[in-house]
């Protein structure tokens, strides 16, 4: 990935197989690595730490930089500083570490740094942390939910991809199971990911033969800016802190009108709809399979995009009134959105709940897929007689 | 010694009304005006007797002072044999 | 005693420049046309302006890339004709370390309060000396919060009235100032520490070789480098402009002591 006026870091050519048999968080540090992501930080966290280890390997091989940073807070803000400069550059925390993030998470939006942060959460219970701008304000940044490890490589090349796209951070939220289990994966930019992205005349490289750039999340402009329309002249004032949060949240609107993505299965003749996201998708996609075994019309929703959530694709589940039966390792978030989608015309049933083994990281009994067949069986709408 | 001789431009409109500059002049040239600018600040004025020494400048936050001060003859070369005459 | 005239201008001259007479100060270009809305009196404005002096001696306009955190001399991020990267409270070491790793042939600085840099960044610019990044953090020290109107910092002196500490600080209750250059002295990746102040012309013009020397460190890649600036800050003193020399050199002088703390033996001297 060259970048027009800088000496290059990271111009190690990227070599490595086209496949490989990886465990989720590996193959996404290494996708990254090929998406041309050459700055990294991270903290050792369960169960995002291994990001951190194989990104302690790598990153040097092909040149770049990789930071065992003393406190999430400071990673973020050096995120920050390398994504501003023009380089592809990505952090990887957990939950708690999450949290204290959430200052520049939210500034990152308005400050437009198209930086990757990636959330191996514990258990499901980011969702609203995730998806509720990350921060304080009204603005949201973009979140990706891959549900196995090939989609986490599809995932970094987007996430990289759609971040440039729009000049908008973008979040990876992945959990304990996907960032633990192994798969053999194939690296290649997935084909939405091709189209020529904007040149970075935003980056603070030096200002070399040209005017200065002012990157801030503030609202300040520098003499010949022009904010909303018009420059400012001498004396005028310099700083509309709403400007940003107002591009923000228009943006997000054109966003959420080009890159929705949901995957869906089943729905033409569904009495019910199970919908999930992350790597429990596949959990609850087997289990609807499992049902419509049994003679049950079960249907399927996975939302991949998080932010911008799939609204369209519930509200046609609520006008045509089929329930919706949600899974989620978490005590009630997802279920949320699906409510707002469904427009109060179906009926909508939390089947999930915190499950998670006693350390607090990893996944408990509710993943199971025979485990979601139950709870299906339990709202699964009784036939009318004939 | 002469004094050096010297001189300043004060951008009026910039100024504050500090008045830093005021004692930092060590001919005391300096004095702050009755007059308010469009800012609503007075602001200082020149007097005789500048020798261009560069501290109000030095000291002055709003950047008001720009500094003049006579061109030095050239320096005498130590080796009078080797003068060259111009 | 001659008469002077206001030009129309709004600049006041002797009636006539003499010829002979050359210019030999003006503000630097990099610092912009526009004026600044800091305080009358304000410190602040005398180091970024020995700092822009520096850079553009130097010749570094287009190789530099500053960082500045948030607080009154936030309002030259608008104003200095440099790349600049505003960063939230206290992070701009992070920052910078980005960017440096990623630009590392750049000149990097940040530009920091007493508030954002030694009281909530404290953290940031400890790890970032403390891995020997090779940056140049500058801090604004005028022992306050200004922007927020004069509260205690960790760098508020004993016996100082703010808002905060209405009666004083008081050691019992609020604890003591905070020496950060010298904190760092034992730090093996710190190569130049040194704290100026801007009080007198002739610190000003002092502080201005203390910058020097911190940057060339940067420069030749010797390690951390960082500056504290004492700067007056009469409205956060409850002092009038004038006064704000009298209380820096009577109050903060005496505690944070002026000169170079430590200095590579490479620079020459």
């Amino acid at each position: 990935m060259s970048h027009p006026d800088r000496e290059s870091i990271g111009s190690g050519a990227t070599l490595g197989p086209a496949r490989a048999f990886l465990e989720g968080g590996h193959a996404l540090a290494e996708a990254a690595i090929r998406a041309g992501c050459r700055f990294y930080c991270g903290y050792p966290m369960t169960p995002s730490t291994e990001v951190l280890e194989y990104m302690a390997k790598r990153m040097p091989e092909v040149g770049g930089v990789c930071i065992n940073v003393e406190a999430e807070i400071e990673g973020i803000n050096m995120v920050w500083g390398a994504a501003g400069a023009g380089v592809r550059a990505m952090i990887a925390s957990t939950t708690n570490g999450m949290s204290l993030m959430q200052e520049s998470l939210a500034e990152m939006v308005l400050g437009r740094i198209p930086a990757v942060v990636v959330n191996m959460g514990r258990a499901q219970g980011d969702y609203n942390q995730c998806t509720r701008s990350g921060g304080h304000g009204s603005h949201r940044m973009i979140v990706l939910a891959p549900g196995s490890a090939q989609e986490a490589v599809e995932t970094a090349y987007r996430a990289f991809h759609l971040a440039e796209k729009w000049r908008h951070p973008v979040l990876i939220y992945g959990d304990f199971m996907l960032s633990h289990t192994s798969e053999t994966v194939t690296f290649a930019p997935p084909p939405d990911t091709v189209e020529p992205l904007p040149e970075k005349t935003w980056a603070t490289t030096g200002a070399r033969g040209r005017k200065p750039r002012l990157l801030t999340s503030l609202g300040m402009r520098i003499e010949g800016e022009p904010a909303g329309g018009g420059g400012i002249g001498p004396g005028e004032h310099r700083t509309d802190t709403t400007a940003p949060m107002r591009e923000a949240v228009k943006r997000h609107l054109e966003i959420a009108r080009a890159e929705t993505r949901v995957e869906t299965a089943m729905l033409d003749d569904a009495e019910l709809v199970v919908t999930a996201f992350g790597i429990l998708g596949r959990f609850a996609k087997y289990a609807a399979r499992l049902a419509r075994e049994e003679g049950m019309r079960v249907g399927y929703v996975r939302p991949y995009t998080l932010v911008p959530f799939p609204y369209a694709t519930f509200a046609e589940i609520g006008a045509r009134g089929i329930p919706v039966a949600v899974f989620e390792n978490n005590a009630g978030q997802m279920v949320q959105d699906v409510r707002l989608g469904v427009e109060g015309r179906a009926k909508v049933d939390f089947i999930g709940g915190i499950s998670m083994d006693g350390s607090g990281f990893g996944v408990g009994p509710n993943v199971d897929a025979l485990h979601i067949l139950e709870k299906i069986r339990e709202v699964y709408p009784q036939r009318r007689a004939a | 010694m002469a004094k050096a001789v010297g001189t300043v431009h004060i951008d009026a409109e910039r100024c504050k009304g500090c008045e830093l500059c005021i004692p930092v002049c060590p001919p005391r040239v300096l004095e702050m005006s009755v007059e308010v600018n469009a800012i609503g600040f007075r602001y200082p004025i020149l007097h005789d007797g500048c020798t261009g020494c560069e501290l109000c400048a030095e000291i002055c936050p709003d950047y008001c002072f720009e500094v003049f001060r006579e061109v030095k003859a050239a320096p005498r070369p130590s080796n009078p044999a080797s003068e060259v005459h111009a | 005693m001659s008469s002077t005239h206001v030009e129309q201008s709004g600049t006041i001259a002797a009636p006539d420049v003499k010829a002979g007479l050359e210019k030999v100060f003006t503000r630097s270009p990099l610092l912009g046309t526009d004026t600044h809305s800091l305080c009358p009196g304000c410190g602040e404005p005398n180091a970024v302006r020995v700092l822009m002096e520096n850079i553009e001696e130097m010749g570094e306009r287009e190789n530099t890339v500053c960082v500045l955190g948030i607080g009154c001399y936030t309002a030259f991020a608008a104003l200095m004709d440099l790349d600049t990267q505003q960063a939230m409270h206290g992070r701009a070491p992070a920052q910078a370390t980005g960017i440096k790793r990623v630009l590392p042939d750049r000149l990097v600085f940040t530009l920091q309060g007493d508030g954002d840099m030694i009281t909530e960044g404290i953290q940031e610019v400890i790890h970032a000396a403390a891995r020997g990044e090779k940056i140049t953090a500058i801090c604004l020290n005028n022992a306050a919060f200004g922007e927020t109107g004069g509260h205690m910092t960790a760098t508020s002196v004993i016996g100082q009235r703010t808002k905060s500490t209405l009666e004083g600080r008081d050691p019992a209750r609020h604890g003591y100032p905070i020496r950060l250059p010298e904190m760092l002295t034992g730090f093996e990746g710190v190569a130049y520490l040194a704290r100026g102040s801007v009080h007198t012309p002739v610190a000003v013009k002092k502080t201005k070789k203390l910058f020097r020397a911190a940057l060339e460190t940067q420069k030749r890649g010797l390690g951390f480098s960082l500056v504290e600036v004492l700067t007056m800050c009469p409205t956060g003193w409850f002092v009038t402009p004038a006064e704000g020399p009298k209380f820096q050199e009577e109050r903060l002088v005496p505690v944070f002591r002026v000169g170079e703390i430590k200095r590579p033996k490479e620079l020459e001297v």
